[in-house]
């Protein structure tokens, strides 16, 4: 460690977790130079980074994926080698990982006691299992239907049944990787409650994350990583956001967007009364009107699942409307004449879609093959019936030195990059052409906070050449920082339209959750900072 | 944020990892040769020299070479869109009836220079229709690929029966077989060729069609690698979500990949039909459109590794034939048993030894010598 602790609580009792001087290299790169790390019993441990600051290799070292090259892991004061999950799991440690590892078409209890059955027969193990579960629910706050089969439950339950399942092999340090990264503001907040009840019960929470507000909102300790170093450690109430964002990069970082007053041109996409109805007959996207314009960033504010990823793909062409009709740059579409992916990219409109890894890259791909996803059957990049791969290779290596990609490997693996590479493989290849509509799903999620500021002036930059930009995110503060009109939806509906400049959490949050109309909220907004009486649903 | 792992390099997983397969087999195939009191050792002699050891074997070797190459590149098209085409037999069958029926009608009028480009395109316009059926069942309908192109098989094979023995049977024949074709209906066999330029070889079934294979092998690999049609083929192979987004149809991919599929699987026809038998009769698929799969699954799916899988099989074939000949203790059957381990262990089980040897790749080199890939 650079410096000394501010950990002083640590000497008390014996620290859950000491981590001295641990080294692990891969080849030429040392994914962790001589960390050390103490985290308090009892205590929510934050670790921050940037993607590649080391903190999954910290953590895989910790729950035995790896073993360090050098250094010396103790647990709860004892020296404690960890050569195997089991290892870790004796000693335990639990962790639930970014992305959960549940049968899906296995009850809750089944998951839970998987690989920690009591014996051959199952009758038994079920029933003491769901005792035990039970109690657990019960300590812990955390409510999940045994019976209910995994693969059907909400995300935030899920994971919910991925930290019973750590608590049930008797686990007293839970290690958290990116827990929110797949979570709506709502689950995030009642996660947060749930580890903050299991802080009370004496469970140590080590959390690891890139989301600033999240170390502030519920961290007792924090430790910044970067570079494979351990570069501070602050208590949490004695640091700051900009502090916190200036360790982890290096540098100053801007949270907020410089941006001027838009240029508003003309009407590019207009939308009316666009209806989206599912097989099982409820309309995801209901009677949807709006327009955006060139020049303009129209943010679609709400929680998650309330129809704003089904609208971006309904616009983009990926999923058929159901009713209503679309005018995008003078051509009319309809469910009669409905849009598709490629025509769209012929009119000029790009779209950064909010999975990039379900629908924006393919991960076997080679890096260039990735870049022209889409544009594929475009003149430039063929010659006759062949594809031209030195053009693929040398427009690939152009976009990758524009976004600062890295690394600037146009044949390397897609999947080998890390998810704020790939996010600027993806925008790359969707700005880099001028689009005249660009539709934005989640720029920033999973991304780390420089690539953020660099995205996010991207987009800005986007709009300030003319294209008309909508941008769906569940970000509340990106939506406000990038949008210049924000629209909100609730249940596949728009109810509401706030300019930027008169948003703040506090209304978009009360509009997301329907408690108020735009002009009650607005109407109560501007002398309040205390009272919104929430009528609840 | 992912775990970063070691790179696994590509000669492990396309050069080792096939070669410990089929060491595994043929350690299997010792043990039982050992159990009947035959030397190992001399049988693996007597199986390489059968295959390779003068013309006329290694003729029989390539022939059967051919053959695999066209099947195991049709399931490895199929399979780059992640369709698994079990219906390689009767796409070929049907492949050779489209061949025998052209030949059939145009041999009294035509020369062997045009019939020839003909008969090349009825048994790729044949064998695309077999898989186009299954394909669009797919594509549009929902039924599972492997179930109905197994199903086909079992089609082709009692069609063909019924036309061998009541429409296309010789007159006064007993056998059901057509007439042979005329001279021009005969695509020349290799030993023909070398005659030509005065070079003397042991007849031998090996003719012209090996060439087509080398042809299609590399056309495949140009279409699969190097055009946006193979593009196409490879997005929804590896990401159908990704396909749609990018404004990709999959059912037309679907019906795309596997026409090619079952096209190349046609040419076992030309092969069979043509090259060989110069009639159409009954079997002459003998199980290579099976055989194909292993050969896919042996080479990776890519045009390179099929050839090297088609001439191990080649070689098994006929130098499995050459040691039930030359050891009267192996039977018939023994061989076929011999065939079949390499089929367990490089086709069923092709990836059971993925896991071991890649972690000991790992454990020896992986730490200390290769960089890591990308973390994050």
């Amino acid at each position: 460690m650079a410096e000394e602790t501010h950990i002083a609580a640590g000497q008390a009792a014996a620290p859950a977790i000491k981590l001295r001087h641990i080294n692990k290299a891969f080849g030429a790169v040392q994914a962790n130079r001589d960390v050390c790390l103490t985290v308090v019993p009892g205590t929510i441990h934050g670790i921050i980074g940037e993607n590649g600051a080391g903190k999954s290799t910290l953590m895989s070292i910790l729950y035995g994926f790896y073993e360090a090259d050098s250094g010396e892991i103790l647990i709860g004061g004892k020296p404690t080698p960890i050569r195997t999950s089991r290892d870790a799991i004796d000693a335990g440690i639990g962790m639930v990982h970014q992305h959960f590892m549940l049968v899906d078409t296995m009850s809750v209890v089944e998951n839970i006691m998987l690989g920690a059955e009591s014996g051959a027969i199952l009758t038994s193990s079920v029933a003491k299992a769901r005792a035990e579960l039970e109690r657990l629910e019960r300590d812990y706050n955390l409510d999940v239907d045994p019976d209910a089969l995994a693969g059907e439950l909400p995300v935030g339950q899920q994971q919910r049944v991925e930290i019973l399942k750590a608590l049930y092999r008797g686990a007293d340090i839970l290690i958290l990787d990116e827990p929110t990264g797949v979570l709506t503001p709502q689950e995030t907040d009642q996660l947060f409650r749930i580890l903050d009840s299991l802080r009370k019960q004496g469970v140590t929470v080590v959390l690891i994350t890139h989301k600033l507000r999240e170390i502030m909102a519920i961290t007792d300790h924090v430790s910044v990583m970067r570079g494979g170093e351990m570069v501070a450690d602050r208590v949490t109430a004695a640091t700051s956001k900009e502090e916190l964002a200036e360790l982890m990069v290096g540098r100053k970082v801007l949270l907020s967007v410089d941006k001027q007053a838009p240029r508003v041109g003309d009407t590019v996409l207009s939308v009316e009364d666009l209806t989206y109805v599912d097989r099982a007959g409820v309309a995801r996207v209901d009677h949807v009107s709006f327009q955006v314009r060139a020049g303009e960033v129209v943010g679609i504010a709400g929680v998650s699942g309330n129809g704003q990823s089904e609208l971006l793909e309904l616009l983009s062409g990926i999923r058929p409307m159901t009713a209503g009709q679309v005018d995008v740059l003078g051509e009319r579409f309809s469910a009669a004449r409905p849009l598709d992916p490629a025509a769209m990219r012929a009119l000029q409109v790009a779209h950064v879609p909010e999975d990039r890894l379900r629908m924006g890259l393919v991960r076997t791909f080679e890096a260039e093959e990735s870049a022209i996803l889409g544009y594929h059957r475009d003149p430039a990049y063929n010659r006759g019936l062949f594809m031209n791969g030195e053009a693929i290779r040398s427009d690939c290596a152009k976009k990758m030195a524009d976004f600062d990609v890295r690394p600037q490997a146009p044949a390397l693996k897609t999947a080998n990059f890390s998810g704020g590479n790939q996010q600027k493989i993806v925008l790359a290849r969707e700005l880099s052409r001028g689009p005249r509509l660009l539709l934005v799903g989640q720029p920033t999620r999973g991304v780390d906070i420089g690539a953020i500021e660099f995205i996010h002036k991207n987009l800005i930059a986007m709009r300030d050449a003319g294209s008309a930009v909508l941008l769906v995110s569940v970000e509340l503060e990106e939506i406000m920082s990038i949008s210049d009109r924000i629209l909100v939806m609730f249940e596949g509906r728009i109810v509401g339209e706030v300019p930027a400049a008169q948003a703040d959490e506090r209304l978009l949050g009360l509009m997301m959750a329907n408690a108020a109309t735009e002009e009650e909220a607005l109407a109560t907004h501007p002398g309040l900072p205390g009272a919104i009486a929430v009528e609840p649903e | 944020m992912s775990t970063a792992p070691v790179k696994i390099p590509r000669w492990v997983d396309v050069g080792l990892i096939p070669v410990i397969n089929i060491a595994l087999a043929f350690l299997v195939s010792g043990v039982i040769l050992f159990a009947i009191d035959v030397h190992p050792l001399e049988a693996v002699e007597i199986i390489l020299y059968g295959a390779f050891g003068y013309d006329e074997a290694l003729g029989y070797t390539l022939y059967y070479t051919t053959n695999f190459v066209f099947t195991g590149l049709a399931v490895a098209v199929a399979f780059h869109a992640s369709l698994f085409n079990i219906g390689g037999e009767g796409q070929a069958y049907i492949g050779g009836l489209g061949v025998g029926l052209g030949i059939l009608a145009l041999d009294p009028y035509l020369p062997f220079i045009v019939i020839l480009p003909l008969a090349i395109l009825l048994s790729a316009a044949f064998g695309a229709a077999w898989a186009a059926i299954p394909a669009y069942l797919q594509a549009y309908r929902g039924s599972h690929i492997v179930i109905t192109t197994i199903m086909f098989n079992f089609i082709a094979a009692a069609l063909m029966v019924y036309l061998m023995v009541n429409v296309l049977i010789q007159p006064g024949s007993m056998s059901p077989e057509s007439r042979e074709f005329a001279e021009a209906g005969h695509l020349p066999f290799m030993h023909e060729v070398f005659g030509w330029f005065g070079v003397k070889v042991t007849p031998s079934p090996l003719n012209l069609s090996v060439v087509w294979a080398a042809i299609c092998c590399l056309l495949v690999w140009v279409f699969i690698w190097h055009t946006r049609w193979g593009y196409e083929i490879r997005t929804v192979g590896a990401n159908e979500t990704a396909a749609v987004y990018a404004g990709i149809d999959p059912k037309k991919v679907i019906m795309l990949a596997m026409c090619v599929s079952g096209a190349l699987a046609g040419f076992v026809g030309i092969n069979e039909v043509m090259g060989v038998h110069h009639r159409l009769l009954l079997n002459f698929t003998a199980g290579y459109g099976f055989t194909g799969i292993a050969v896919a699954l042996m080479g990776r799916n890519h045009p390179v590794g099929i050839v090297l899988a088609s001439l191990l099989f080649g070689m098994l074939y006929q130098g499995g034939a050459e040691l039930a000949f030359e050891e009267p203790k192996v039977t018939r059957e023994m061989v076929v048993t011999i065939q079949g381990l390499v089929i367990l262990f490089s086709g069923a089980l092709a990836y059971m030894m993925k896991g071991p040897v890649e972690r000991t790749y790992v454990r020896i080199v992986g730490m200390t010598q290769r960089p890591a890939a990308q973390e994050g």
